[in-house]
């Protein structure tokens, strides 16, 4: 019998998606184009704050949104409504969004006529924090109902993120959520992360929120 | 969840390796993949099984090695491991300082394969 050899890898098991995702970040920046990458569970606040996000800023920037959903067109047809471009990706029980699929999203908008585009990852706090879509920023939003031992249980998405959005500020003082103690567990994870705290039902802090993203795509913007 | 998808990738990475270096058969994989992933080994194997068939991949065990979550303390400089699932908190053993800084955990890649 044949002797048996080892062969060494050290290969990045996704490589190919962050290959990917590097072109996609290439063909964005040919155009000036800024995307981000909006993450989160179910009923955590993603279409709200998409949906807030468009009505304040969508006089400033030229905006278009990918949606990603497990099999319907809910959310895609609120954004639409709202008057900008939106792609639904269905992704047929696929747990997350990843470079491919966004590929296939922008290949369907028009990149020249675009400043800033929102990727609406499907409902869920482990799959798609694995996935880099090709966007510039990664933002979690985190609602006070879920709990603030959600960093121990989910660390890996606290830990990428560029911004923590923390949605439904108005239940505090009803829901078992501490504030204190959950920013301080995710700092920990991720001294580099913004927080920011919002009610996208009273809108108490949504300008903050605006002022980050803001910064952002003019920063982007600003280093072409 | 998504198992699946990464265990395309690994699939494709194996053959390919394989592939170059003239191999007949792949026996075992063996993946470094941190504590702050949430990666089900049982669920690879049983993608791996599946879509490994008539390859030259097909029957091959894949063995995970978990590298822990690390932190280190910003007042004793001392590195320590953290069960994140199992703590409620993350303090360091050694000071008990509650200053700590992310150093490892988020490892997923392949390290090597057996073949013939």
């Amino acid at each position: 019998m044949a002797d048996i050899r080892l062969i060494e890898i050290k290969e990045e098991i996704l490589a190919d998606n962050k290959d990917l995702a590097d072109e996609i970040r290439n063909a964005l920046r040919k155009n000036n184009v800024f995307m981000v990458n909006m993450m989160a569970s179910p009923g955590g606040g993603k279409t709200s704050l998409i949906v807030h996000t468009i009505r304040e800023l969508k006089s400033m920037f030229r905006i278009g949104v990918i949606e990603g959903d497990i099999d319907s067109v809910v959310d895609a047809e609120k954004v639409a409504g709202e008057g900008v471009g939106a792609i639904q990706l269905k992704t047929g029980g696929f747990c997350h969004l990843n470079a491919p699929m966004i590929r296939m999203a922008l290949d369907e908008m028009d990149l020249k006529n675009l400043d800033l585009i929102m990727i609406e990852n499907i409902g869920n706090l482990v799959c798609p924090a694995e996935f880099d879509t090709g966007a510039h920023k990664k933002v979690v939003i985190l609602s006070v109902p879920e709990g603030d031992d959600k960093p121990l249980k989910y660390p890996l998405i606290f830990s990428i993120c560029d911004a923590l959005v923390i949605n439904k500020i108005d239940y505090l003082g009803v829901a078992e959520f501490d504030v204190d103690v959950f920013k301080e567990r995710v700092l920990k994870l991720n001294p580099e992360i913004r927080i920011i705290e919002v009610s996208c039902k009273t809108g108490e802090g949504v300008q903050a929120w605006i002022r980050w993203l803001t910064d952002e795509i003019n920063a982007y913007r600003n280093r072409r | 969840m998504h198992e699946l998808a990464v265990t395309e990738s690994i699939l494709n990475i194996v053959l390919k390796h394989a592939q170059a270096n003239k191999a007949e058969k792949i026996l075992s994989i063996s993946l470094k993949i941190g504590e702050l992933s949430d990666l089900v080994g049982d669920c690879i194997q049983f993608y791996f099984d599946y879509l490994s068939k008539n390859t030259i991949a097909e029957g091959a065990a894949i063995e995970i090695e978990r590298s822990p979550v690390i932190f280190q303390c910003r007042t004793c400089s001392d590195t320590f491991q953290v069960s994140l699932k199992d703590s409620k908190d993350i303090v360091c053993p050694e000071c008990g300082g509650i200053e700590v800084t992310f150093v490892s955990g988020r490892e997923f890649y392949i390290k090597h394969i057996e073949v013939v």
